[in-house]
Formats: structure tokens, C-alpha cells, sequence
């Protein structure tokens, strides 16, 4: 069945990367923006979508979402969380390597995009692991990898074995001009820490994680940065002097870039005091001051991507002791709304808000979406900014129902998103 | 800290003892008058009362410990509660049964009361969240967060050593206060009961980050924290912690931290020298120093289990009055 032509008429139209806000129709046809303003000559289109009063924007990309698939299907499936993306308005998940098996073979990178392609929901691209079963030790198959699909090399949350790896690695990566997505975190210093190390860690007696297990990081990772040459991601940075650290970076033309996760902005540690097992995250929520710090990265952009560092557990894994919970939150419903809810809170204007979520994270992944140029795929986001909900269990397509924001009254409601010119989400009632 | 909310019942009684922190005055004025009750005329009586008869209280310990166990278990006896005791390291856990599993079956077994220690910090609070509402929680030490029964029992000493009023008491608290959950609750017992001065005496490997925020003076010198004390408590210091790379080792912690003779007369001429047990000695003090006219260590112990009967008794006051506590 050939793709159908569409007409979004009657919406705004915000398209950071080309600099446009303003009231556009968008044509596409065979899956691709054939116009943006005026429909071309003899433009018959199949399907009209009515966008009056509704904001038509890129499809959102998540920089960082957990499937769980493959290894922990009994958490979350590639199914049920492309749909649920799909309905946030995501059109593209990246992927870390932590699957199990771990994405170090193309063959896991076939699994994934199979997956993916069945749902034919949102799109999946996947970072390839850094090290073999991101041991730490081993460099993987990285030309391989890259030949399979991936858009970038991570070693995920596991530490490197020593600073004499992490250079080989970087060096490897730079061969092949692979992007390598980093977590900032000297595991010596974070040890088995849970929480941040400040007065509340001291208070509950948890085990901090202090601010210089990320800044030591990022210090050391930037010098090897500066020593290899090769391009690097800081995923979810937490802490102010480290976003200042990478904005001098950038300044220095250091290739580089970082983003931030959603929960960072709206929580903070003291959000832990009655040990809340939905409050822990790794990296942790950080103090108030570093909350400033990193919205004020985001508004300067030297956070150039906001993520909802998605984490879909099943009930149990939060029904223990807080240090014994698992960490993160579900966060592919809430990332779109959470991230309006930024402008309306005065921190960001509207379109840098969209590009911290669209052409932001593409420049990073180095993919061809997250903007509504002619010849673009059409990957679009029709959402009701007026319109309101509730975050609750029910309203939640994830199958990961854990999440610190329930109860949320969330803005904004997608009415349709669009993957390659494919209808992927229409809710009903729009 | 929110935590009120949770320990306390909406008519202001006791509900469960998770931590002293967040509790009122008067709540643990409470706790040391129904204490002072039990404990008796003299020192070493403690009467058996029926206040618990028909109740069973099951001690949950996740980790190992012979003298707080002891003392709970004597505590309930005394209340005439049947006592069930669980060492779940050795049973469930090893089964792969989850915390709350464990929990569910033995409130099926139709439990009043657990007492819980555990590794994790937070234990006890997340237990008394997935209990039937008529049961009741006391915490028996989580992590490095809580151990609320035995600063009790340390503000029992106090008050008995040296009277009611707190507030011109200056206590010096000395040793490894970062790990120390009973460091953490006997300061939060000691601001609420308007203790005059509240000092904490360590290296700063053994300081836990903005201490200061509990509302203690920080001092590095083991004689400036000394002057003028009207109690000392030293907290015991893990062998492991020389592991770590907190301390260089046992020598020159004793030469610099270690309460002898000579460092204890900086303190008032009748200092109370406390410790929560069990005591290196040689480490934290001085032989001569433990078992010293000064040291009321062994009584500490005694008062335990007066004061765990008394919490014990508070959280499941509903079915009788406080006069029967105090008949």
C-alpha cells in the first residue's frame, strides 16, 4: 500500500532548525514534506488534517530510552514503548547498548530495528556498546557496528577499567568518526552510593554520590577528548560546575555537546526526604542550585538536548528499601509535556524548548530528522497546547507505570504524530 | 522531615518508632517518664507488666546483633507479649523472597508489632508504609539512618545522670559519626529535648557532608570538644573503616581520638562518659576510662530494655489507657 498524501492545514507551524513559526500548511507525500507554506502544483491530498489552533512540530527525539528488549521483557517491550512514544509524540527512541545480550553485534542491532519495524510505531536507533559486554576492558567490533546501523558507541553506565582504555576507545571511535556517548561518573568516587551527597544523604543516611564523581569525570573525559580528537556526548549531566565545564569546552571549539534529563529540572534531592523509591535515579537528583545551573545550560545551550532518560520498571522493583529499588522513571509520556511546561514556567522560549527535543538531539545522533524541511521525512507532532491532562497509571502508555511526576497536571495533547508520512498515533477524540 | 506523619497516630499517640527525628518534646518526654516507670525503684528491677498479654511481636533482624535483639526480646517478655524471633539473613532472603513477600507472610501469621533492623537506610519506614493499619513498627537500627530506641535509652541516661533540664548540658558526641546511625538519632534526641550544646568530634573522613545541619558544632580537636562536657559519647569505630582509607589506622586514631584519663579532665570534673557498645577497647577509650566512676556504659545497657518496654507499650497503647502504663 503506497504511503497516502497529506495536508496539515490551519496550524503553527515551529520548526527551530529552519527558523520558522508562523502559520504554514505542511504537504507530504511518499513519506516526505513535499511543502511548507503553499501545496505544490496539482497536490491531491489523500488525508486532510485539521491543525487550527494546534501546533505542528518535528517529531520528538528521545536521546536516551530503555526498551528492555531484548533481556528484560517483563519490564517493558519494543511494542510497548514505541507505541508509547508514539503517543507522546516520539518518533525516534535511541537506544543505550544495556540490553541483554548486550548491543555488541550487529545481530542485537537486527533483533532491535526488526522489533522496531513490526511495531511500525516510533523509529529505534541504537548506540553500539564501547566495549564488549561493556566489560570495560575489551574495545568492540566498532566498524562493524556502525556498518549494522549504530548511531553512536557507549559504554552505558558501566565505568571504563582505567583511563588508558578509555583512550584506545576514543581513539578506535575517532577512526571511524563514531560519536561516543559518555556517563560522567568516577565510580570510584560514587561507589554504591544512591542519593546526592549533601545534607539529606546525611540526614537519611544514605550513601552519597558527591558532586566531584561527576566533575572528575567530565574533567578527565574532556582532556581525552582534547588528546584524541574524537566527538563526545555527556549524557544527563546533574550538576552546575559540570554543564559550566562543558560550556567552556564548547566555547573552546572542543567537539562536544551534553544534554540533560527531564526529572533534573522539575526535582531535586530534597525530594528524597521520605524515601521516596520513585525520587532515585542514577545520576542523581542534585540540590536546587544545581537545578538552576542546569537550566541555565539548557536556556544557553550548552545542553543542547533535553531527554526523559525513559526507565520503565515493573511494580517490584521500586517496592524494597530505597537503596535496594532500582533506579530511573518512566518518562516517554510525560517528555513532551514536561518540556512545555518549561516555557510555561518562563525558563525557555517555545522554540528553543521544541529544539532541545527535535533538531537538538538529531544534531547529536547525527540523523536526518527533527526538522520540517521539503525532502525531510515526515516525522510531526500535532499536539492541542491548550489541552490539559492528569499523569497517572491510566493515562500512561508505557508498560513502566513508575514515575515521581504522578499526579501531574501535564499541558499539552498530542493530537497525531506522524513517522515517515504514516499516521503512528491519532487519538480519538482530536 | 516528614516523617511525624507517619509515626504518630492523627490523635498525636505513637505509632510507630522509626526515628526521633520529627517527633515532638512532649513525645519524647514520654517515652523517658513511661521508661522511668518500668525501670523501677532501683536500678536492676524491671516488673513484669500484662500490658501486651495476647500480643505477638516478631523481631526482624536482617542483620546480625546480640544486645539490641536481647534487650527487645526481654522488653517484650516483660510486657508479657510473645516474641518470635526471625534472623532473615539465614531464611528468606537466601530464598530469593523479597523484603515485602517476607513481611505479607508473616502478617498473616497475624503479627502486632516488628521490630526491624536492616542494612538498607529507609527499612523501617518502607515496612511501616505495607503494614495493616493495627500494626505497629520500631525501628532496631536501618543503615546509617536510625536507631531511635537506643538514643533513648542514651537520653534516659543523661536525664538520669544529670536531671531534666537539657538545656545547660553540653554533650560531646566523638568518633565515626558518618556511619553511625545512633550518632544521627542521638543528636535529633538531643535538639529536641533543647540540649545547650551539641558537639560532634571526629576527623573529617568520619564527618558525614553539612552536618552542621542536624544543629551540632563540628570540632577536629578531641580537648576543644572535651572543655567543659557535661557527658561524653564515644561511638564505636569499625575495624573496616582503616580499609577505606578513613583513617590511617587504630594508633593514631587512639593518639588523637582515643578518650583517656588525662583528655577527660578537660571535661567537667563530673563528665558521664557513655558508649553504645560493644566497646574496642584501647580504640575509642582507655580501659581505665570504661570501666572508670565516670563510665555509666553497663547501665546504659540495664536502661535499654525500660525504655524499649516503653515504646513498645506507647505504640500499642490503643487497647488500654496511660494510666495502666503507669499503674
Amino acid at each position: 500500500m503506497p504511503d497516502p498524501s497529506i495536508r496539515i492545514s490551519g496550524g503553527r507551524l515551529i520548526d527551530p532548525a529552519n527558523r520558522i513559526d508562523d502559520l504554514l500548511d505542511v504537504c507530504i507525500a511518499e513519506g516526505r514534506i513535499v511543502s511548507v507554506g503553499a501545496p505544490p502544483d496539482g497536490f491531491r491530498a489523500d488525508i486532510e488534517l485539521d491543525a487550527g489552533g494546534r501546533y505542528v512540530i518535528p517529531g520528538l527525539i528521545d536521546l536516551n530510552a530503555r526498551l528492555r528488549e531484548p533481556g528484560e521483557e517483563f519490564k517493558a517491550t519494543i511494542d510497548s514503548e514505541c507505541r508509547a512514544a508514539a503517543a507522546g509524540g516520539i518518533t525516534t527512541l535511541c537506544c543505550p547498548p544495556d540490553t541483554d545480550p548486550v548491543i555488541d553485534t550487529p545481530a542485537v542491532i537486527e533483533l532491535i530495528r526488526h522489533r522496531a519495524q513490526q511495531t511500525s510505531a516510533a523509529r529505534v536507533v541504537a548506540l553500539g556498546a564501547l566495549t564488549r559486554g561493556l566489560d570495560g576492558e575489551r574495545l568492540s567490533e566498532m566498524a562493524a557496528l556502525q556498518r549494522a546501523g549504530c548511531v553512536g558507541v557507549s559504554n552505558a553506565l558501566k565505568p571504563l577499567a582505567s583511563t588508558y582504555i578509555e583512550r584506545r576507545a576514543f581513539e578506535y571511535a575517532a577512526t571511524f568518526g563514531l560519536t561516543v556517548f559518555l556517563h560522567a561518573a568516577d565510580t570510584d568516587l560514587s561507589a554504591n552510593g544512591c542519593m546526592h551527597e549533601g545534607h539529606l544523604s546525611t540526614r537519611l543516611g544514605l550513601p552519597g554520590i558527591p558532586e566531584a564523581a561527576e566533575t572528575v569525570a567530565v574533567a578527565r573525559d574532556l582532556a581525552l577528548i582534547q588528546q584524541t580528537g574524537v566527538r563526545a556526548h555527556f549524557c544527563r549531566l546533574t550538576t552546575q560546575r559540570a554543564v559550566r565545564m562543558v560550556a567552556r569546552a564548547r566555547f573552546d571549539d572542543v567537539p562536544v555537546s551534553a544534554d540533560v534529563a527531564i526529572p533534573n529540572l522539575y526535582l531535586s534531592e530534597l525530594d528524597t526526604i521520605d524515601f521516596g523509591a520513585d525520587y532515585h535515579f542514577i545520576p542523581p537528583l542534585r540540590t536546587q542550585e544545581d537545578r538552576d545551573g542546569l537550566l541555565e545550560g539548557l536556556h544557553s545551550g550548552a545542553l543542547s538536548a533535553l531527554c526523559s532518560d525513559h526507565q520503565p520498571h515493573e511494580a517490584d522493583a521500586k517496592l524494597a528499601p530505597f537503596p535496594a529499588t532500582e533506579p530511573g522513571a518512566s518518562g516517554l509520556d510525560s517528555l513532551l509535556s514536561l518540556t512545555l511546561k518549561l516555557v510555561e514556567e518562563n525558563h525557555l522560549l517555545l522554540p528553543d524548548a521544541i529544539a532541545r527535543v527535535t533538531s537538538g538531539p538529531a544534531a547529536i545522533l547525527n540523523i536526518p530528522y527533527g526538522e520540517l524541511g521539503v525532502g525531510r521525512a515526515a516525522d510531526i507532532c500535532i499536539l492541542d497546547p491548550a489541552a490539559t491532562w492528569r499523569l497517572d497509571a491510566d493515562s500512561m502508555l508505557s508498560q513502566g507505570k513508575n514515575t515521581p511526576f504522578r499526579g501531574w497536571e501535564m499541558p499539552g495533547r498530542v493530537c497525531y504524530t506522524l513517522r515517515d508520512g504514516r499516521i503512528i498515533f491519532n487519538r480519538d477524540d482530536s | 522531615m516528614n516523617t511525624a506523619g507517619i509515626q504518630v497516630r492523627a490523635d498525636g499517640r505513637l505509632r510507630h518508632f522509626l526515628s526521633t527525628e520529627g517527633l515532638t518534646r512532649e513525645l519524647l518526654t514520654e517515652v523517658l517518664d513511661t521508661a522511668e516507670s518500668f525501670a523501677g525503684v532501683t536500678e536492676q528491677t524491671v516488673k513484669k507488666v500484662p500490658l501486651l498479654r495476647g500480643k505477638t511481636i516478631v523481631n526482624l533482624f536482617f542483620e546480625a546483633s546480640t544486645r539490641t535483639r536481647t534487650t527487645f526480646e526481654l522488653a517484650a517478655k516483660r510486657l508479657s507479649a510473645d516474641v518470635l524471633n526471625i534472623n532473615v539473613t539465614a531464611s528468606s532472603a537466601v530464598k530469593g523472597e523479597t523484603l515485602l513477600d517476607t513481611l505479607r507472610n508473616l502478617q498473616a501469621m497475624h503479627v502486632d508489632m516488628f521490630i526491624v533492623r536492616h542494612t538498607d537506610s529507609g527499612t523501617a519506614h518502607f515496612i511501616a508504609r505495607h503494614v495493616q493499619p493495627h500494626v505497629s513498627v520500631i525501628n532496631a537500627g536501618d543503615g546509617r539512618h536510625a536507631h531511635p530506641t537506643q538514643a533513648m535509652l542514651d537520653m534516659f541516661t543523661i536525664r538520669r545522670e544529670k536531671g531534666a533540664d537539657f538545656g545547660r548540658l553540653t554533650v560531646a558526641i566523638v568518633g565515626d559519626i558518618a556511619h553511625s546511625r545512633v550518632a544521627r538519632s542521638q543528636i535529633h534526641a538531643l535538639n529536641l529535648l533543647n540540649t545547650g550544646d551539641v558537639r560532634i568530634v571526629a576527623p573529617r573522613t568520619l564527618i558525614p557532608s553539612h552536618i552542621e545541619s542536624l544543629g551540632v558544632r563540628v570540632f577536629h580537636d578531641l580537648r576543644e570538644g572535651l572543655r567543659d562536657a557535661d557527658v561524653v559519647i564515644m561511638l564505636r569505630l569499625q575495624r573496616e573503616r582503616m580499609l577505606g582509607a578513613l583513617l590511617p589506622g587504630e594508633h593514631e586514631y587512639y593518639q588523637l581520638y582515643g578518650l583517656t584519663e588525662e583528655k577527660l579532665s578537660i571535661a567537667r570534673p563530673d563528665v558521664t562518659v557513655m558508649h553504645p557498645g560493644p566497646i574496642n577497647r584501647g580504640v575509642e577509650m582507655d580501659s581505665r576510662v570504661a570501666d572508670g566512676p565516670r563510665s555509666v556504659i553497663l547501665q546504659q545497657v540495664t536502661y535499654g530494655i525500660a525504655v524499649r518496654m516503653a515504646v513498645m507499650s506507647m505504640a500499642m497503647q490503643e487497647n488500654h489507657t496511660a494510666q495502666d502504663i503507669h499503674a
